[in-house]
């Protein structure tokens, strides 16, 4: 028998994809980011309110995931801005070639920044780099306060949480201690910035609008 | 369920290496950091599965769990870190760093040796075929 070293990354292939992604991104110069969360945090709502509120200053093009359906999509296109349906067919997670076909697609040029919305998981999504800017991650305060220990790879891999459906918490429908939140996020991840919101009533969102409109300056 | 795409890539890797080779893979070694967590029965299951009638059937895969490492910031102490429990064993500090976690990594190949000794370099290489 004999041994080989290989020292490979399993997932180069995937890699190689999301560089090509990074390089059609750069040569407009427009950030991207990846959205995930479990299924029914609102990731869809909390991007149709972030275009209609910026729609004057920030012109917002998206890439969504999932794995039937074309709902998504419509409801973006609903408030004029481009989207591009990607469906999975079953598959828990987007691929870097998936959405390499969805920016060709997507008019780059003519946007300011690009949402991702990955496929509602909070695992899998996690692992495949799409050549994005940063990860954001999304939790509802009713998927309970014990996530960020439970699927610690995401929280430690994202730029930015939005807890999301804060408006629960005044009715008193839902359980959630938003400091612990804070404190297990921030033990995984000491520079992720954390914006409690509710993308239904609008509460919170302004930091939130401000740090997007700050990545998009930044870089102008 | 990532693992299928895990070992559908796994499977692309071992084949490659094995065709510049020239020989056949018969166990492999792969590697994972604590948040880029694999499921070692459901990738077995999903690597047989994908194996099947490729150069990779039969193989046989390990996998190495690396833990997640973390540096104190109140004594420099490098430790294994559970998240559930992230005090440092030394000094007690709770105010550390993690490191970067480790990616999946395809570590090392066993190929099957040829009546002579070799790992079948002296084979033509398929692809000029």
């Amino acid at each position: 028998m004999d041994r080989v070293d290989v020292g490979r990354k399993i997932l180069s292939a995937n890699e190689t994809y999301a560089l090509k992604n990074r390089r059609l991104l750069d040569r407009y110069g427009k950030p991207c980011f990846n959205l995930i969360s479990s299924p029914g945090s609102g990731k869809t709502t909390l991007l149709v309110r972030t275009i209609t509120a910026l729609m004057q200053t920030l012109r917002i093009g998206v890439i969504e995931g999932d794995l039937q359906t074309d709902i998504d999509a419509e409801r973006i296109r609903a408030t004029k801005a481009p989207a591009i349906q990607i469906n999975t067919e079953g598959a828990c997670h987007l691929s870097a070639s998936q959405v390499n076909r969805a920016l060709e697609q997507l008019p780059v040029e003519g946007l300011d920044v690009v949402f991702i919305e990955n496929v509602g998981n909070l695992v899998c999504p996690s692992a495949f780099e799409l050549g994005e800017d940063g990860k954001i991650v999304v939790l509802s305060v009713a998927e309970g306060d014990d996530k960020p220990v439970k699927y610690p790879g995401i929280f430690a891999k994202s730029k930015v949480l939005l807890v999301n459906k804060i408006d629960m918490l005044k009715g008193g429908f839902v359980d959630f201690d938003l400091d612990r939140v804070r404190r297990d996020a921030r033990k995984l991840n000491q520079t992720i910035e954390i914006f409690p919101v509710s993308a239904r009533t609008g509460e919170g969102m302004q930091p939130w609008y401000d740090w997007l409109t700050r990545q998009v300056r930044g870089r102008s | 369920m990532h693992e299928a795409a895990v070992a559908q890539s796994l499977i692309e890797v071992i084949s490659e290496e094995a065709r510049k080779h020239c020989a056949k893979p018969i166990r492999a070694k792969m590697s994972c950091g604590e948040l880029n967590r694999i499921n070692d029965e459901v990738l077995s299951f999903a690597f047989e599965a994908v194996a099947k009638d490729t150069l990779c059937e039969g193989m046989t895969l390990r996998i190495e769990h690396k833990p997640l490492q973390a540096r104190c910031k109140t004594c420099g102490h490098m430790y294994a870190v559970d998240i559930s429990s992230t005090q440092c064993p030394d000094c007690g500090g709770g105010d550390f760093e993690l490191l970067p976690d480790a990616p999946l990594v395809l570590d090392e190949i066993e190929f099957e040796r040829t009546d002579d000794g070799q790992s079948g370099r002296r084979q033509e290489d398929p692809e000029r075929q």
